[in-house]
């Protein structure tokens, strides 16, 4: 195997990552790897990490192509750049895996939510889109119907939240949802999901959070939620 | 000028897309504009059924790709209109006889001699999409008022806007104004208010379009219809002219009108 490129088997499908180097050299490199191992591949999930290289969205397509023809599936690309991570969820990859080694252990995430690393989407996640982050989310726009995001804290979104959410993902029962217009298709914090009713009245902004083994959602001026009061 | 490359998609299946892009073609050309039609559904076609042109067919767009004939071999011309063009696609093969970069170009081929080359896609985001979209300056995404159509138009507008390939425009298809009157059917601005998207035409449902598909006459060409206005009018904005909507049926007409269906029995 050429230095440059690993193939290691994990549960999730096999992980490809590359040493340092330039990034249309190491697409090269790693469908020659892939030609040479053509026949013990057939079929595989691959799942990218890229670390800080920049992918657009075009060049994606077209790798996701390179694989399809050569019998393989891109299902995630893993990546430390904000710009292709978000190329990627927008084309429907995946961009985190659970389990993968030294990841650290669920609880420790959890622990770790508060005040800490959390991301901010200015854009209307559409129909397919796919946003995980293992901190807070902030969308700044809608999030359609078919979208989805799971966050391992709290999600607040200034728009209409019409997908999925899954706020506390990663466990944290104190997460909380808030949104302009709360009319998600289907609601999660923690282990507990709720579906919202069908018919509703005139969007308000509302907090949806756990309470005695419940997913409560209530008007944002009349909040009893400790995580609204005044410290 | 160099010819603008139109590709018309819509994500889910049977929502017109063929039908728009033969009336959009033949309204284009109509307007004397030279248009060639692409049919980049390749193992299922039926543009050249709707131009009523399919016995006319001996190269087809993989004939091209892979060298089997020269470009203009391929393209059939219009039995009315002098200035319209059709390249069928083959249909005993699959998406996979072309790549994106084959249509890249193909349409660049296209684009010295000729106004506007309309691609229709397949239904579905795979490979046949891709291969619709990559020669695209425009996209026409086209929906039904109905709500997974509009669910698959999300999905395709945010792989447009993901791929750069610029806002895409939005036409709505088959609005049947009695049933929105009713509350039965999403109205155009329900549609837009989810979509986020600009609106480049309607058209009313009519029982005329389904006629000329099957007699392989565009309705654009039948000058009295209402319908085929809608797609004249579409072709008029496609080349940058500003045309306002039509009134439609229903006293506050579409644009006043909030969401009865989403809302209907809270209020």
């Amino acid at each position: 195997m050429p230095p440059d490129v690993h193939i290691k088997g994990i549960r999730e499908g096999l992980l490809v990552s590359f040493d340092d180097g330039q990034w249309p050299e190491l697409e090269v490199a790693l469908i020659n790897e892939i030609e040479r191992q053509n026949d013990f591949l057939q079929g595989a999930k691959l799942i990218l990490d890229v670390a800080q290289h920049e992918i657009g969205a075009a060049d994606l397509g077209k790798l996701r192509d390179k694989f399809s023809d050569r019998g393989l599936s891109l299902w995630a690309i893993l990546s430390t750049s904000e710009a292709t991570r978000r190329t990627a969820q927008t084309l429907g990859f995946a961009t985190r895996i659970h389990n993968i080694e030294g990841d650290g252990d669920l609880t420790e995430v959890s622990s770790e939510i508060e005040g800490s690393d959390a991301t901010l989407i200015q854009r209307t996640l559409r129909s397919g889109s796919n946003l995980e982050h293992p901190g807070h989310v902030t969308v700044i726009g809608d999030v359609n119907p078919g979208a989805q995001i799971i966050a391992g804290g709290n999600v607040v979104v200034w728009g209409r939240l019409r997908g999925l959410v899954h706020a506390g993902a990663e466990g944290d029962e104190a997460a909380v949802v808030c949104a302009l217009d709360l009319s998600p298709t289907q609601l999660r914090i923690a282990g507990y999901i709720a579906i919202p009713p069908e018919q509703r009245g005139e969007p308000k902004p509302e907090i949806a959070y756990v309470q005695d083994g419940k997913v409560l959602a209530e008007p944002w001026e009349t909040v009893t939620h400790p995580s609204a009061q005044p410290v | 000028m160099a010819g603008q490359v139109i590709t018309i998609t819509s994500g889910k299946g049977g929502v017109g897309k063929t039908t728009a892009t033969a009336n959009i073609g033949a309204a284009l050309a109509g307007l004397g504009h030279k248009v060639v039609c692409i049919d980049a559904d390749i193992g299922l076609r039926n543009l050249d059924v709707v131009l009523g042109l399919e016995n006319r067919i001996v190269y087809d767009l993989v004939d091209v790709v892979e060298g089997r004939c020269k470009l203009r071999q391929a393209m059939i011309r219009d039995k009315r209109l002098e200035t319209l063009f059709l390249i069928p696609a083959a249909q005993t093969r699959d998406k996979n006889a072309i790549s994106p970069s084959d249509m890249q170009r193909v349409c660049d081929e296209l684009r010295v001699d000729y106004d506007y080359i309309i691609v229709d896609s397949p239904a579905g985001i795979e490979r046949g999409f891709r291969n619709a979209i990559a020669p695209a300056d425009q996209v026409i995404v086209v929906t039904n008022p109905e709500v997974s159509a509009v669910r698959d138009a999300d999905r395709i507008i945010g792989i447009v806007e993901a791929e750069e390939k610029g806002p895409a425009q939005l036409v709505i298809n088959r609005i049947n104004m009695d049933m929105v009157n009713k509350g039965d059917m999403l109205a155009a601005a329900d549609v837009l208010e989810l979509l986020a998207v600009d609106l480049i035409g309607i058209v009313p449902e009519d029982q005329a379009v389904l006629v000329s598909t099957n007699r392989g006459s565009p309705i654009a060409m039948d000058k009295k219809s209402k319908t085929g206005q809608a797609f004249r009018d579409i072709a008029e904005r496609v080349t940058g002219k500003d045309v306002p909507f039509a009134p439609q049926d229903g006293e506050n007409g579409f644009f006043g009108r909030i969401s009865k269906l989403i809302r209907a029995g809270s209020n």
